[in-house]
C-alpha cells in the first residue's frame, strides 16, 4: 500500500547504519529489535492476563464436565431455545440492518439537507449509550409507561427493537466511507449509457457495497448475539419465549452451574472469534481489489 | 478551534484523573465505622429503616453502611468465594445460605445458639395479585388454573424460590394429598410459571412488568411493593409456611457490626423490620404501629390459620437432602421441574 | 466528489422518500426515546416524586450517587489509560514489525469487541476469583484480590473497550508509510526520538479519537461489572449499577438521574468526535 522503501531483493539486509535500523522486507515490515522484541512480549503478557487467560478459563470450565455435559447443556430444550431465539432475532436485526444501514448511509452521503449533521451524531449513539441506560430509554417509550400505549416488554418485538437500536450504527459506519469514495466516473458512464438511475445503483454501486455491507453486519451480528444490559430490563426471562443466551448465562452462573455458563459462554465465543476471522478476510479481500 | 479542542481534553483528563485521586477508599478511621452487609434480595429497605434508627444510639453514631443486595444462594455463594473479604455482616434468606459460611469457616458455629437461634427476621409466605384480585385468587389451589401466569424465583439462586416451593408442598400435604399427589399439583402450578426469576426482588421486577398475573412472593416483599405505590394486593392464605432469615456477624469484622446484630435483635430493631412489612421475631408490642401497604395497616400480621416451618420438615438439611441439591443429581424439584416444563 | 453529484442530481422524489424514511426511522428509534428520559428524569410520573431542575440535582448530589459516578469516572480513566499505552504499542508492533503469529494477533485484538460482556464477567471469575479461579489461591497467596475490587472493575472495562483505540491507530498508521520514520532514522534518529517526534504526532488524532471513543465505552460497561462487582453502594457500584440497583429499588427517579447524565456524558463524546473528525480532515 504505502511501502516505498524497498531493500534490494536479496537475502537478508545487514545492520550497516550507524543508527541500528534493519531495512525494511518486501512488505515494509521490519523484523522485531532487542527493544521492540520486549515491548511485544510485555503486550503479550499484558493480553494474555486480560483476555487469553481468562477467556481460555471460560474454555476450560465448559471442557471440565467433558463433552458429553458440554452437548448436554446446549441441547437442553430450554436452553436450546434461548440460544435459537438469540440467533434468530439478531439474524432478523442484520438482515433489516443490511437494508436500512446501506439506506442510511447513502442518505448521509448522497443527500444534503438541514440537520444533517446532527442525524451523523444521533447514529452513534446507540454505540455510546451505556447499555443498562439503552434499555431504560427504549423502556419510557415502549414500555408500561409508554406515552403511545405500546409495551413490548417480554415480547420477541421487544427483544427485535432492543438489539435493532444497539446494532443501528454497524452497517451504516462501514458503508459510509466506501460510498464516499466511490468514484462518480462509473456511474456516469453509466447513465451517459442509458443505465436507469436504479440499474446504475443494483449493478455499478452495490457491488462495491457488498465487503462493506457484509463487514458490518457481522459486527452488527456479533453485537446482537452478545447484547446484555438492554435486555435485562426489557426482557422477561419467560423460558422458551423471551430467554436468550446472554441473559441464560448469568441466570446458570447466579445458579451455581459455572458449567453450563461456560458452555453457553463458549458457543457464543465461536460465533465471535468466527465473525472477527470473516472480518479479517473481508478487509484482506477488499484491500485486494484496492 | 485546536485550541479549544486541546482545551477542552485537558480539562476532560483532568477532572477524571481528580477522580481517580479523589477516589473512594477514605481513612482507616472511615473504615471502622463503615459496616459492609451481604444480604439476600429484599431485606434493604428493613436495614436501611434499623440503620437510621441504630445511627441514633450511642454504639451506631456515625456507623455508615454498605450493602449489597441479591439472590439468596448467589450472595452466599460469592461471600464464601471472596472468603468473606470486606464483609462484616451477612443476612440470608434461609439456613442452608448460612450453612455454607459455617463450613467455610466463616461464621462462628455457635452463630445460632442465641435466644433467637440466629433469626434475624421472619415472614410468611403469600401470593400477590394484580391491583382488586381481578382474578380472584383465594389460595395455592387457584394456581393450576389455566389463566393463572405465575411469576416465582428460581430455586438454583434464589431462597424466596425455595420457600414458595415448601409452601406450595405443604399446603398439597395439609389437604391429606399423598406424595404422588402433592407432586402432580406442583407439576400442575410449574407448568404455570411463565417466568423463573434469580431472585425475590427481581420476581418482583418482573410481575411489575407484566410478566405473570400471580406473584409468589415473601409477606414482607408484598408489603413493601405496596408501600412504594405498586398496583398489586396480596393474599396470605390459610395455609402457608413460616420464612425465617438468618443474620450473623462474619469471624472477621469489624466490631462496630456485633452492636449492629444486637441492635437488629432489640425492640427498637424489630420496629423498624416490622414498619417495613417483615413479622417480628420477638413478642415486641406492635399494637399500636400502623404498617402502610399491609391490607390492614392495624393489624398488619394476621396469625395464619395453618402454618409450617422448615421444623415440621425436619430442618433444612434434610429438606436440601431430598428437595434441592445439586452434585449432579436431579433431586426432587429438579426433576418436578423438568417434567412440568417439558415441551 | 460530492459536489458534481449533488449539482447533477436531481432530487428525485425517491431521494425525498429516503430522507424522510431516515428521518422519521431515526427519531422514532433514538431521538423519541430519549426524549421520553429527558422527560422522566424531570418530570417524574411516579406519584410523589418532584421534578424540575432543583430535585434532580439532589438526587445527583447523595453521596452514593457521587460515589458511583465517582467510581466509575475512576475505573474508565485507567482502563483508558492501559488501553491508550497498549494500543499505540501493539499497533505499532503490528503494522510496522513482522514476527511469528503477527496475523493471529492482529486479528485476536479484535476479539474483546464481539465478546458478551457477560462472558467478560465470567471469564474473570474463572479466572481470578479467590474461590474457584485458576489463579484464585496464587493471587491469594500474594494477596491481591481481582474480583470484587476495584482492579477487577478496571480488568472487565479495559477487556470490553480493548479494540477501540487500535482500530483507529491501525489504518491511520498504514496508510502513512514509514517515509517519515525512515527518513528521520537516516538523519540519526533514534526510535525514542522518532516515535515522539515522527511518528506520535501523526497519529495524535487517531489516538485522541480512539481515547474519546474508549472513554464513552468504559463509561457505560454494565454487564462485566455487573458480575465482577460486589456491587454494593460505597463498594463497588459504578454509575451503570446505581441505575439498575435504584432503579429495583423503588427509587426510579434516582436511576433515571443517573442515566441521564450518562445520556449526557455519551452525547457530549460523540459532539467531540465529531469535532475532532472535522479538525482532522
Amino acid at each position: 500500500m504505502t511501502d516505498t522503501l524497498v531493500s534490494s531483493p536479496g537475502p537478508v539486509p545487514t545492520r550497516n547504519r550507524p543508527s541500528g535500523r534493519v531495512r525494511a522486507d518486501s512488505s515494509g515490515r521490519l523484523p522485531l529489535t532487542l527493544s521492540s522484541g520486549l515491548g511485544l512480549g510485555a503486550a503479550l503478557v499484558w493480553f494474555s492476563i486480560l483476555v487469553l487467560l481468562p477467556l481460555a478459563a471460560v474454555v476450560g470450565a465448559a471442557a471440565a464436565g467433558g463433552w458429553g455435559s458440554f452437548w448436554g447443556t446446549l441441547t437442553d430444550a430450554q436452553t436450546f431455545a434461548a440460544l435459537r431465539l438469540t440467533v434468530v432475532e439478531a439474524l432478523l436485526v442484520t438482515v433489516v440492518n443490511a437494508v436500512i444501514g446501506t439506506v442510511i448511509a447513502w442518505v448521509l452521503v448522497r443527500d444534503q439537507f438541514f440537520g444533517k449533521r446532527i442525524l451523523d451524531v444521533v447514529i452513534d449513539i446507540p454505540f455510546a449509550l451505556p447499555t443498562i441506560v439503552a434499555g431504560l430509554v427504549l423502556l419510557s417509550l415502549w414500555g408500561p409507561d409508554s406515552p403511545v400505549g405500546v409495551n413490548i416488554v417480554n415480547t420477541r418485538q421487544g427483544i427485535f427493537l432492543a438489539l435493532l437500536f444497539v446494532t443501528l450504527p454497524f452497517v451504516v459506519r462501514t458503508v459510509q466511507p466506501v460510498l464516499i469514495e466511490l468514484d462518480a466516473d462509473v456511474e456516469e458512464a453509466a447513465a451517459s449509457l442509458g443505465a436507469s438511475r436504479f440499474t446504475t445503483f443494483r449493478r455499478i454501486i452495490l457491488p462495491s457495497l457488498v465487503p462493506a455491507i457484509a463487514a458490518g453486519s457481522s459486527l452488527g451480528f456479533a453485537r446482537a448475539i452478545s447484547e446484555f444490559g438492554s435486555l435485562v430490563l426489557i426482557s422477561g426471562n419467560t423460558p422458551y419465549e423471551t430467554e436468550v443466551a446472554s441473559l441464560k448465562i448469568l441466570k446458570f452462573l447466579e445458579g451455581d452451574n459455572q458449567d453450563g455458563a461456560a458452555a453457553v459462554a463458549v458457543l457464543l465465543l465461536v460465533v465471535a472469534v468466527v465473525t472477527i476471522v470473516a472480518l479479517d478476510v473481508i478487509s484482506r479481500r477488499v484491500a485486494r481489489r484496492g | 478551534m485546536k485550541r479549544v479542542m486541546k482545551a477542552a481534553a485537558l480539562v476532560m483528563t483532568g477532572a477524571l484523573a481528580l477522580s481517580a485521586c479523589a477516589s473512594a477508599d477514605g481513612g482507616s478511621d472511615a473504615k471502622d465505622k463503615t459496616i459492609n452487609i451481604v444480604g439476600f434480595a429484599v431485606p434493604e429497605a428493613g436495614n436501611k429503616a434499623a440503620a437510621v434508627e441504630f445511627n441514633k444510639t450511642d454504639a451506631g453514631k456515625d456507623v455508615k453502611f454498605s450493602g449489597a443486595y441479591g439472590p439468596s444462594g448467589d450472595q452466599s455463594r460469592k461471600v464464601v468465594d471472596t472468603k468473606g473479604k470486606d464483609t462484616d455482616y451477612v443476612v440470608f434468606s434461609l439456613e442452608p445460605d448460612m450453612t455454607r459460611l459455617v463450613d467455610a469457616g466463616l461464621v462462628e458455629e455457635s452463630w445460632n445458639q442465641g435466644a433467637n437461634k440466629g433469626i434475624v427476621s421472619s415472614s410468611v409466605a403469600v401470593i400477590a395479585t394484580e391491583k382488586g384480585n381481578p382474578l380472584g385468587i383465594k389460595d395455592w389451589s387457584d394456581l393450576t388454573r389455566p389463566d393463572v401466569k405465575i411469576v416465582t424465583p428460581d430455586p438454583a439462586s434464589s431462597g424466596s424460590a425455595k420457600w414458595n416451593v415448601l409452601a406450595l408442598y405443604t399446603y398439597a400435604k395439609s389437604t391429606g394429598a399423598t406424595e404422588a399427589q402433592a407432586d402432580a399439583f406442583l407439576k400442575k402450578v410449574f407448568a404455570n410459571v411463565s417466568t423463573w426469576a434469580a431472585s425475590g426482588r427481581e420476581a418482583t421486577e418482573s410481575f411489575k412488568k407484566g410478566v405473570g398475573n400471580v406473584l409468589l412472593t415473601y409477606e414482607n416483599e408484598a408489603i413493601l411493593a405496596k408501600q412504594n405505590g405498586e398496583d398489586l394486593d396480596y393474599v396470605v392464605p390459610d395455609h402457608t409456611f413460616k420464612i425465617e432469615n438468618p443474620g450473623a456477624v462474619l469471624k472477621d469484622s469489624v466490631p462496630v457490626a456485633k452492636d449492629w446484630l444486637d441492635f437488629i435483635l432489640s425492640d427498637e430493631g424489630q420496629l423498624a423490620f416490622v414498619s417495613k412489612g417483615f413479622r417480628p421475631i420477638s413478642d415486641v408490642d406492635i399494637s399500636g404501629v400502623k404498617v402502610e401497604g399491609a391490607n390492614d395497616p392495624s393489624n398488619p400480621f394476621p396469625p395464619v390459620k395453618d402454618l409450617s416451618t422448615a421444623a415440621d420438615l425436619g430442618g433444612w438439611s434434610a429438606i436440601n437432602k431430598e428437595w434441592f441439591g445439586k452434585d449432579g443429581q436431579k433431586l426432587r424439584f429438579d426433576k418436578l421441574y423438568a417434567e412440568a416444563t417439558k415441551k | 466528489m460530492a459536489d458534481t453529484r449533488q449539482i447533477r442530481a436531481r432530487r428525485g422524489p425517491v431521494a425525498y422518500a429516503l430522507r424522510i424514511f431516515v428521518i422519521v426511522y431515526l427519531a422514532a428509534l433514538v431521538l423519541w426515546p430519549l426524549y421520553e428520559v429527558g422527560k422522566q428524569t424531570f418530570a417524574p410520573a411516579k406519584a410523589g416524586a418532584e421534578g424540575g431542575f432543583a430535585a434532580f440535582w439532589e438526587r445527583l448530589s447523595d453521596p452514593s450517587v457521587t460515589y458511583a459516578f465517582n467510581l466509575t469516572g475512576t475505573v474508565a480513566f485507567w482502563a483508558v489509560l492501559i488501553n491508550t499505552v497498549f494500543g499505540v504499542g501493539i499497533s505499532l508492533l503490528i503494522v510496522r514489525y513482522r514476527f511469528p503469529g503477527r496475523r493471529v494477533l492482529s486479528v485476536l485484538v479484535d476479539l474483546p469487541m464481539s465478546v458478551s460482556p457477560v462472558v467478560v464477567g465470567l471469564a474473570l471469575v474463572l479466572a481470578y476469583s479467590t474461590g474457584k479461579g485458576w489463579f484464585g489461591e496464587a493471587l491469594e497467596g500474594i494477596g491481591f484480590y481481582i474480583i470484587g475490587t476495584t482492579p477487577g472493575l478496571i480488568m472487565a472495562t479495559a477487556f470490553v473497550s480493548l479494540p477501540l483505540v487500535i482500530r483507529e491507530i491501525v489504518p491511520v498508521l498504514e496508510e502513512i508509510g514509514t517515509d517519515a520514520e525512515l527518513a528521520a532514522s537516516s538523519l540519526g534518529a533514534n526510535g525514542w526520538q522518532t516515535f515522539r517526534r515522527i511518528t506520535l504526532p501523526s497519529i495524535k488524532w487517531a489516538v485522541i479519537y480512539g481515547v474519546v471513543l474508549s472513554m464513552a465505552r468504559s463509561l457505560g460497561e454494565f454487564g462485566a461489572v455487573k458480575i465482577v462487582s460486589p456491587g454494593a453502594e460505597f463498594r463497588g457500584e459504578t454509575a451503570t449499577l446505581l441505575i439498575q440497583n435504584r432503579y429495583t429499588n423503588y427509587q426510579e427517579p434516582t436511576a433515571y438521574a443517573a442515566a441521564f447524565v450518562l445520556v449526557l456524558a455519551s452525547v457530549l463524546a460523540l459532539v467531540v468526535v465529531s469535532l475532532i473528525r472535522k479538525e482532522d480532515h
